[in-house]
Formats: structure tokens, C-alpha cells, sequence
């Protein structure tokens, strides 16, 4: 009995470890924006490998998110001949919800996951040692711009995501299902707000580019340098990634569009 | 030296700073590392070079690059003196011809030739080498531990080593300490050590099978290992 207690007791201080090692590392990071502004060619780099490389499976995916939302949103609109809102739903849908939500999963499995390995790999072959005996900082030189990178790529990749998907959406509706051009356009323009859609789904995905980072790039960095380590720590970053996201999601959600 | 797993490498992280100690203090060039601030510690880094076991090269970027890296990191020089600095670096490990190389294509020892020349590529005021001479071959072996005693004298470095191979290391070392089971246990010239009395230091310096250090990892007795009945691994 007493035995069980005290596992509950090591499990819970281990997690609070970590949790404590992963603020401090985010602190870190943060604070490595100092060493990276002089060098925003690693910034580019990254952005280039984390961000411009993942925009083919958000455009696809955006294409077809945008092509079923209309091809569902006609399906029950047209019982009530509200057809021609279907683009203000498809947009709605797109800009608020599953833009953001949608690119951060996709994003945490595409690039959260490499994040994850490369650095994991690099602890496991001493590079990350390597460049501290040079007197390199590798969670400024290395962590930093990758953070950077995700924080700023994701709200726009959930723009590339959420505009493709309209474009999919106006391919189902108007070309396939008849809904009226004008209709499709005008209502959009007139029922979604910029501030109260648009700003509220960038704000979204600013919040899950810097939690998916995070998690991604702290999985690595904390990882255990063998490959069942590292392969363990990849799997946690998309669970996680995948947990944090959805259930910020509500709450952003709530604050947001609840009062 | 030592055998394996008495702490050699850990003494070199001690060091370096990477690894805190949990009692005492170790001091570089009058400065306790671990008292030091972040900064002044990455300053006194500068001016040590460090050769991991594995080389510990940056795989993503070719030989010429990882021996350019503390270079452009840590000055301001300019690409062509940098370019000249680097194939001098390389051609005194004799591999200047494969800058291009990625350190995926290196063999184990080429890989931690390249990070000896990237360890001494800001002529630091000590290099500390781990293992240097594990998976060389006879002739690089001979090369590079001429190399390590040449840079010693030529630049007034203080290189720390940390080996196992007695022979080569006896042959270059002004000064040997002998590590068994976390401890010093005997220190002094090679010539002095090769004739110690100490059983344990004799034992691993004539490469004995049977004395005070054991081979084997300590475990109960074969026997009552292999007769245990229990379903243990």
C-alpha cells in the first residue's frame, strides 16, 4: 500500500520536473530572440524547413476540407433553400475553426515530429555537447530560430489553409451543385467580420504555433539519447501537440465567441 | 588513464562545465568552472577545445564547414582568411583533400581527426581529448599522437587526454594519472609508472588479465547465476 503511494509520489514529482524543466528551456528559448535578431538567416533557413515545406500537405488538405465542408453544408442548407449561404458556412467554418485547429495537427505531425527527431538525434550524437564546448549556446543557436520559425509559420500556413479551402469550397458549390456565384461571394463579404472571424482565428494559430513548438522542440531537447528515446519522444510530441491544441481550442474557443 | 567505466570522460564534462559536480570544486586557469556566470563560462569555452568520443561532428554540414564553424561563430574574419585557416587546420590531420566530404561519409577515426582540427581551430589554451587514438589505424595513430605532442609544444597548449591505450599515450605524456573505480591511484611520468609497484597500476599498464582490477562487471558467482531457479532475467 505504502509502495503504491510512493510511486504516485515519484510519478508526480517527475512530472512536475519536467514540467519545470520545460518552462525554464521556453524561457530560454524566448530569451534567445536577443542572438537571433543579428542573424535572421537562420530564422530564413528554418522558416524555409519548417514552414515552406509543409505547405503541400495544408494545401491539399485544405483543399479537400473546403471541398467536403460544401458538398456537406449544401446538403443541410438546401432542406431550408439557404443554399446561398453556403459560403459564409464554408468560410465560417474554415477561418474560426478548422484552419487553425486543423493546421496545428497537420503541422504537428509533419513538422513537429522532424523537430522533435533532429534534435533528439542530436543530443543522442553529442552535436548538441559539441556546440557547447564550442562556446555555442545550442538552445540560442539551434532551439531558438526553430521556435521562431514554427510561431511564425503556423498562423500562415492556417491562412494558406483556410483560403485554399474557400477556393475548394466555391469549386464544390458553385461549379458542381449550382449554388449562384454572386450569392456565394456576397454573402461571405457581408457575414464574416474581420475582427470578430479572422483576427480571432489568426490569434488561434499564433497560440498553437507556439505550443506545438514548444512541445516539439522540448520533446527533443529532453529526450532520452538512445532511439527508443528519441522514437518515444517523437510519438509524445503529436499526442501532446495534438491534446494541447484541441483543448486550447475550446478554451480560446469559449473566451473568444462564448460571452 | 583507466579502464573503462572509472569516470574518465565524466572528468572531462566535470571540466568543461557540462556536468555539475556534486562535492568540490575544479578550477581552469585559476577560475572555478562552476562558480563561473553563464557568459564568462562560454568565454573560458572559448579557449578550450574539446574531442569527443564520436567526433561529434554537425552532420548536417560538410567537413570544411564544421571546422569553419567556430570561426565564423566566435570571430569576424573574413571568408578568405577563414578558407585558409581552415585547410591549415585540416591539412595537419591529413585531411585536407576531403573537405567536401559529408561526416556521414568519414570513417569513426576520420570523423574525430576532423573534430581534432575543429577543436584546435581557434588555438585554444587547452584541448581536452577523449580517446583520440580508439578505431586509428596503426599509421594515423602514430601521425596523430605526434600531432597531439607537436600542437603541445608548438603553440604551448595543455592537453589533457584521456585513453586507454598505454603505449601511445606513455609515449607523449609528460604526466600520467592512473583513474580506478572513480580514484586516483597513482600519478607520475610514464617511465616512473611503468615501473610502479602498485599491483592494480602494474596490472593495467602491462595489460594483465589477473589483479587487483577485474574484468568482469560485478555479479554474484557463475555458478549460483546459473543455477538460480528463479524465472530473473
Amino acid at each position: 500500500m505504502l509502495d503504491l503511494f510512493a510511486r504516485f509520489g515519484r510519478v508526480g514529482l517527475a512530472s512536475l520536473e519536467r514540467l519545470g524543466r520545460g518552462h525554464l528551456l521556453l524561457l530560454q528559448i524566448l530569451l534567445g530572440l536577443t542572438s537571433l535578431l543579428p542573424r535572421l538567416k537562420l530564422l530564413a533557413a528554418q522558416i524555409h524547413s519548417i514552414g515552406v515545406r509543409t505547405t503541400t500537405i495544408i494545401v491539399v488538405s485544405g483543399l479537400f476540407v473546403g471541398m467536403v465542408l460544401g458538398l456537406q453544408g449544401y446538403y443541410v442548407l438546401s432542406q431550408f433553400g439557404a443554399e446561398d449561404s453556403l459560403g459564409v458556412m464554408v468560410a465560417a467554418s474554415l477561418v474560426r475553426e478548422l484552419g487553425p485547429v486543423v493546421t496545428a495537427l497537420l503541422f504537428a505531425g509533419r513538422a513537429g515530429s522532424a523537430l522533435t527527431a533532429e534534435i533528439g538525434l542530436m543530443k543522442a550524437t553529442e552535436q548538441l555537447s559539441g556546440l557547447e564546448m564550442m562556446a555555442v549556446d545550442p538552445i540560442r543557436r539551434i532551439l531558438s530560430p526553430r521556435f521562431y520559425a514554427g510561431f511564425i509559420s503556423m498562423p500562415l500556413l492556417a491562412a494558406m489553409f483556410s483560403a485554399i479551402g474557400v477556393i475548394g469550397g466555391y469549386f464544390v458549390s458553385v461549379g458542381l451543385l449550382g449554388v449562384d456565384d454572386g450569392a456565394f461571394w456576397s454573402q461571405m463579404q457581408a457575414k464574416i467580420d474581420w475582427g470578430e472571424d479572422v483576427l480571432n482565428g489568426v490569434i488561434k494559430s499564433f497560440v498553437f504555433g507556439f505550443v506545438c513548438a514548444w512541445i516539439a522542440l522540448f520533446q527533443g531537447y529532453d529526450t532520452i539519447p538512445t532511439s527508443a528515446g528519441v522514437s518515444q519522444s517523437t510519438t509524445r510530441t503529436v499526442v501532446h501537440s495534438a491534446l494541447a491544441v484541441l483543448v486550447l481550442d475550446f478554451v480560446l474557443t469559449a473566451l473568444m465567441f462564448g460571452g | 588513464m583507466g579502464p573503462s567505466g572509472t569516470g574518465k570522460t565524466t572528468l572531462l564534462k566535470l571540466i568543461g562545465g557540462q556536468l555539475r559536480p556534486t562535492r568540490g570544486s575544479i578550477e581552469v586557469d585559476g577560475q572555478d568552472v562552476h562558480k563561473l556566470s553563464r557568459k564568462a563560462l562560454y568565454q573560458l569555452r572559448m579557449r578550450m577545445g574539446m574531442l569527443f568520443q564520436s567526433g561529434a561532428l554537425l552532420t548536417d554540414l560538410s567537413v570544411y564547414d564544421n571546422v569553419a564553424y567556430p570561426l565564423r561563430e566566435h570571430t569576424n574574419l573574413p571568408e578568405s582568411m577563414i578558407r585558409r585557416l581552415v585547410l591549415m587546420k585540416l591539412e595537419a590531420v591529413g585531411l585536407r583533400g576531403a573537405r567536401e566530404l559529408m561526416p556521414s561519409e568519414l570513417s569513426g577515426g576520420m570523423a574525430r581527426r576532423v573534430a581534432l582540427s575543429r577543436a584546435i581551430a581557434l588555438d585554444p589554451m587547452m584541448v581536452m581529448y577523449d580517446e583520440p587514438f580508439t578505431g586509428q589505424d596503426p599509421i594515423s595513430m602514430g601521425v596523430l599522437a605526434q600531432l597531439v605532442r607537436r600542437l603541445n609544444d608548438a603553440v604551448g597548449l595543455t592537453s589533457i587526454l584521456v585513453s586507454h591505450d598505454v603505449e601511445e599515450t606513455a609515449g607523449i605524456s609528460d604526466l600520467i594519472y592512473v583513474i580506478s573505480g572513480g580514484k586516483v591511484i597513482e600519478s607520475g611520468a610514464p617511465d616512473a609508472l611503468m615501473g610502479s609497484s602498485s599491483p592494480a597500476v602494474k596490472q593495467f599498464m602491462g595489460g594483465l588479465p589477473d589483479g587487483p582490477v577485474g574484468f568482469h562487471y560485478q555479479a554474484p558467482s557463475l555458478s549460483e547465476d546459473l543455477l538460480s531457479m528463479r524465472g530473473a532475467k
